[in-house]
């Protein structure tokens, strides 16, 4: 007896411990916050079809090198937090293409969204401007017209040669020999151009010897050499100051054009802040209202043994809370629908095992045995009913829908602790407090409805 | 025993409600939403009152969308249904309905689902619907394996089955007239509903059989006889307080989810609140029904193979 008082203070103890981990942590700054999905939260998910039809050889090369190019254009982006994933085609469960899954949370401009990651990157060659053509405004100061330099034009202006990425054959990696101002060993891209760009090349050098000709990436300037010759072949070569990682990504993205395989949107769905927040809000006071509401029921109809499950719900709660937060999972609107339903699950193991208690009760026997009888006897339906409902949760996420899987993940994890929290928790409470003996004041106490 | 005296009465009233559901669900017919077919939704809310639909509508008329629902919803909202817009498509969207500017707004949400994707969706949840049903009756079937007879443990979980496509079918047809009347669409989280359901269903019907199995087991370990209908209405008394306690449970839960949660829980909340009665109605009026006349046939069959025995060689006893 005492030494199931003192494991009972144990757990309580722990359960507060780890209920005031689930409370301090929900702060955006902390790292366990819980992760809402973006239909709480707001952003905008996109998905789109991967056309896989051209790639004959390694498609999973092809879809993780995709993934990753698309990556980088998200962090460019700047969305805090983003996911991208590829969603792999499964015949078992109807899903016939690849997909590539992007959640943006907190991005509501959907065009701005699309176009950022469905552009290309773009290389282009540009001259700088000879000092004459350096852009002068006409300023009039007390009715004295001076010719003020732009300040814009501190930056040289470039103007375009015509010459882009559009003429490319293929780009490759190579490492300097340390000839000219290139430092031996450091990695530098080799562009070849196509026949038509060959020839752009070679006339734009010829006629611009000694002039700077500028090589930009997305807009960007990255080198600037100065024309020495006149280059024929069609070779240029572009040593930006790159680490190897950032010459071979280059290499990549120049020689996949784009993307390594292309894409098509196939859905998006962008949530505005202000419905997310709505939800959330109502789905927080419905939860907390209906769970005094169960609460209350069971106490009144339960008396102790009430008492002891509403503990245990609590308990079931917090722990999977603890849950989502650490793993992380994305909580939805689904997700809290399955927390909801896995709670009326955790209820029923504990009116099982009561009702089961209260038949023994009836019979005479003393609390404390009836008690034990009442889980025996209640435990091979809660063991059915849980496993049932555990693997036809797993089914759900292995087969559904994303919708389908945000319910089917938090329904599983739920049926789980409630597992826990009847067979473990409430029997080790009620094993605690009750007495050995019968006595008419506990007959009352651990009775229920209208028996008194 | 109440259950077990008027089986008949709710073998017919489950007909009934049978039939008016599936009647519901072929006349107002399950308007699928654009998570099925494919297309498009915006939904936003206007500062001020909103303009008139029929404004919109003109606005609408040059971005040439094809057909194009609109609903008024909520204090100023408005919800949009097209086919699949693109990103630069749904921008002008957004300006027409501003007015050009003129009626600031903020857009709640959009959607856009292409209809490969939409169909492709609806079949892979029918997949899934499947596999959890497959799932369950070898799993009743193998838990219920060693109950002593007269029905074998398959016969169960044919039983589960049926009682649960009645399970389904019922809030199904429920929300077939709630769209009809509310301009709601069978979309993710209707199926969302029907699987929550599934689970809590399938959990009611293991508890009452449980106790038979329970029952049956004591009777054939103390060696009393006792008729298979009379095992079958003590158990369902005997499960009976904790059917209704759970119910009044879930139903509480799912009452504050109703009036006090999000608007897009609200129709999922009702449907789960029809099923949630359906379904312990359904465990504890209809198991009987359905498991009687199954036993009868087995023991009949039984009851046929011994007398075949007996004709062909000496019996036993």
């Amino acid at each position: 007896m005492a030494r199931r008082i003192f494991i009972a203070i144990i757990v309580l103890v722990a359960a507060g411990l780890l209920g005031w981990f689930v409370f301090s942590t929900n702060t955006h700054s902390s790292r366990y916050a819980v992760k809402l999905g973006l239909d709480l939260a707001g952003g905008t998910e996109l998905v789109y079809n991967i056309d896989t039809s051209k790639v004959t050889s390694d498609v999973g090369g092809a879809l993780s090198s995709l993934q990753e190019v698309i990556d980088r254009r998200v962090n460019l982006f700047g969305v805090a937090e983003p996911l991208v994933q590829v969603e792999y085609a499964n015949p078992a469960s109807g899903q016939t293409q690849n997909r590539l899954l992007i959640d943006l949370p907190g991005v509501t401009n959907l065009q701005a969204a699309t176009t950022a990651i469905g552009q290309t990157p773009t290389l282009d060659f540009k001259l700088q401007a000879t000092t004459t053509t350096v852009a002068a405004t006409p300023v009039t100061v007390n009715g004295k017209t001076t010719l003020e330099i732009n300040p814009a034009s501190s930056t040289p202006q470039y103007t375009d040669t015509g010459l882009t990425g559009a003429y490319l054959k293929s780009a490759s990696l190579q490492f300097s020999n340390g000839s000219g101002s290139t430092v031996s060993n450091s990695p530098v891209v080799i562009v070849n151009f196509n026949d038509a760009g060959a020839a752009l090349f070679q006339k734009i050098t010829s006629e611009n010897v000694g002039r700077t000709l500028g090589i930009f990436l997305d807009g960007q300037l990255i080198e600037s050499p100065v024309i020495q010759e006149a280059i024929p072949g069609g070779t240029a070569q572009i040593s930006g100051h790159f680490t190897p990682a950032q010459a071979r990504s280059l290499v990549e993205n120049l020689n996949y054009g784009a993307l390594p395989v292309p894409i098509a949107l196939a859905s998006s769905n962008t949530v505005g802040p202000t419905l997310g927040t709505a939800a959330l809000h109502a789905g927080l006071v419905a939860g907390v209202i209906g769970f005094l509401m169960v609460a209350l029921f069971m106490i009144i109809w339960y008396r102790v043994p009430g008492v002891v499950a509403t503990i245990a719900l609590v308990i079931y709660l917090i722990v999977t809370v603890a849950v989502i937060k650490i793993v992380p999972i994305t909580l939805t609107a689904s997700g809290i629908a399955g927390l909801i339903i896995s709670l009326g699950i955790a209820v029923d193991a504990n009116v099982l095992i009561f009702e089961r208690m209260k038949e023994e009760l009836q019979s005479g026997k003393a609390p404390h045995e009836a008690a034990h009888i009442g889980f025996g006897r209640a435990w091979p339906a809660i063991r059915d009913g849980h496993l049932t409902m555990f693997v036809s949760g797993l089914i759900l996420f292995w087969l559904g829908t994303s919708i389908v899987q945000g319910f089917a993940l938090v329904f599983s994890i739920g049926v789980l602790t409630s597992l826990l929290s009847a067979v473990f928790i409430s029997r080790l409470f009620l094993f605690a407090i009750l007495p050995e003996k019968p006595s008419s004041l506990w007959r009352f106490l651990t009775g229920s409805g209208m028996h008194f | 025993m109440f259950i077990i005296r008027f089986r008949t009465f709710f073998f017919w009233l489950t007909g009934l409600i049978l039939v008016a559901s599936v009647a519901s669900i072929f006349i107002f017919g399950l308007p699928l939403s654009i998570d099925f077919t494919g297309g498009s939704l915006v939904e936003v809310s206007y500062t001020n009152p909103r303009p008139d639909l029929a404004t919109i509508t003109k606005d609408l008329a040059p971005l040439n969308l094809g057909p194009v629902s609109l609903l008024d919803s909520g204090a100023n909202n408005v919800t949009l249904r097209s086919r699949t817009l693109t990103p630069v498509e749904h921008a002008e969207v957004v300006t027409a309905l501003s007015e050009q500017g003129t009626a600031p707004l903020t857009e709640l949400q959009f959607n856009s689902i292409g209809p490969s994707l939409g169909s492709e969706l609806a079949t892979k949840s029918l997949y899934a619907l499947l596999a959890v049903v497959a799932f369950i009756v070898l799993y009743i079937a193998w838990a219920f394996r060693s109950v002593p007879k007269p029905v074998p443990g398959w016969g169960y979980g044919i039983v589960v089955v049926v009682m649960l496509a009645i399970d389904l079918i019922v809030p199904t047809g429920f929300y077939a007239a709630l769209c009809h009347y509310t301009g709601a669409q069978v979309d993710s989280l209707f199926v969302v509903a029907i699987l929550a359901l599934l689970g809590y269903c399938v959990n009611d019907v293991i508890v009452i059989f449980d106790r038979i199995r329970e029952n049956l087991t004591k009777n054939d370990h103390a060696r009393v006889q006792e008729e298979f209908t009379t095992t079958v209405g003590r158990s369902i008394d005997e499960t009976m307080t904790r059917s209704i306690n759970t119910a009044l449970t879930v139903a509480l839960a799912l009452l504050a989810l109703i009036f006090l949660g999000p608007a897009a829980t609200k129709d999922f909340a009702l449907v789960m609140l029809v099923g949630v009665v359906i379904g312990t109605f359904s465990s504890v009026c209809r198991s009987a029904p359905l498991l009687i006349p199954l036993a009868d046939y087995f023991a009949k069959k039984e009851h046929e193979e011994k007398s075949g025995s007996k004709k062909s060689g000496k019996s036993k006893k």
